[in-house]
């Protein structure tokens, strides 16, 4: 990636964020956001992290993996134990780095 | 020069929350220089863009090679709750110039409508609502900042055989479950990680985006049937 479209990157990522953040406080008493609208985007959130997480569990190198040679996978899988009883990103993290290394270590290359 | 009582009481409101504003935003850093940005990248999009969880997902993407635009719409996708966020807080933050209202929406942070609501629904003192929004929302933009920037630091140091891009689903799979509330939104995300699983051969990462619209459209269409059936009862 070059260094300027890593910078446009940015500009639309950033641009866009706050047209996101602006919109309906500038809107105020102009135009409600609609019931459907706020409804649909409540499930926002789970959706789009949950598609980024499980393929990133099931197809490591690119292609699907579900065998217990995929360490990401299993350690993912102890990841989200860790993730639902704390919701907590840093333990998370910690937790399930450290079950990946284990697992290289022990039984991988 | 007298400091607003609002505004330090909006600090005093945020201080708590640091705890996990700091890491995360120290994670960002990190995550930035693991996938090759210097110093003033990872600053200039922290600065930029400042909402950590679309950063990270645009880190992912990066290492995956997804294409530009991609990158663009998925970060705006996992940004698109800060609409929820700007609707409720709107009634709170009027009265105010155009260039106040945007800088105000520019620090709009999970944390900060965290803080703000929750402080605004409990009082019941006469406050003022911007000062006191403004004084938590800075508070975290600066510990952010700060915290993102010794990430950037420390992250030279972190080898790149650790295979630190792992922590990318696995900070996600915390958000995620901390986006988890009821069936409809675990109906949300099994569909959403599900068809993201059976769509990944698709080009140009395309099945990101389609996997995130059939799980909304999962889960906005199990709570019809539950408010229906609600109604009927």
């Amino acid at each position: 990636m070059s260094k300027a479209s890593l910078w446009l990157l940015f500009l639309a990522v950033g641009l866009g964020t706050f047209a996101l953040r602006f919109l309906f406080i500038y809107l105020f008493g102009k135009i409600e956001m609609p019931e459907w609208l706020r409804r649909a985007l409540r499930f926002v959130p789970a959706a789009a992290l949950a598609a980024l997480v499980f393929p990133a569990l099931t197809h490591p190198s690119g292609h699907l993996d579900l065998s217990l040679q995929n360490f990401r996978l299993l350690a993912g899988l102890g990841g989200a134990v860790v993730a639902w009883r704390t919701r907590n990103v840093l333990i998370t993290i910690l937790v399930g780095m450290t079950i990946l290394w284990t697992l290289e270590s022990v039984f991988g290359i | 020069m007298k400091l607003n009582k609002d505004f330090l009481a909006g600090m005093r409101g945020a201080l708590p929350i640091l705890i996990g504003v700091i890491p995360f935003a120290m994670i960002s850093g990190v995550a930035a220089v693991s996938v090759g940005l210097n110093f003033w990248e990872t600053m200039g999009m922290s600065v930029i863009v400042f909402a950590g969880a679309s950063q990270l997902v645009v880190f992912q993407l990066m290492t995956a090679g997804s294409p530009w635009i991609i990158m663009v719409l998925t970060a705006w996708v996992v940004n698109v709750r800060f609409t929820m966020y700007s609707a409720t807080l709107a009634p709170y933050l009027q009265k105010l110039s155009t260039w106040r209202k945007a800088l105000l929406a520019y620090m709009l942070s999970d944390q900060a409508f965290g803080v703000s609501l929750s402080h605004f629904l409990a009082t019941k003192d006469e406050i003022n609502h911007r000062w006191y929004y403004f004084g938590a929302a800075l508070l975290i933009w600066v510990a952010w900042q700060i915290s993102a920037m010794a990430g950037a630091l420390l992250g030279s140091l972190v080898p790149a055989s650790w295979g630190f891009d792992f922590a990318f689903p696995l900070s996600f799979m915390a958000l995620m479950f901390a986006a988890l509330r009821d069936r409809p939104t675990v109906v949300a995300a099994l569909s959403g990680g599900l068809i993201a699983v059976f769509a990944k051969g698709l080009p140009y990462n395309i099945g990101l985006v389609l996997a995130t619209l059939s799980g909304i459209v999962a889960g906005y269409w199990l709570e019809s049937l539950k408010l229906k059936q609600d109604a009927a009862q």
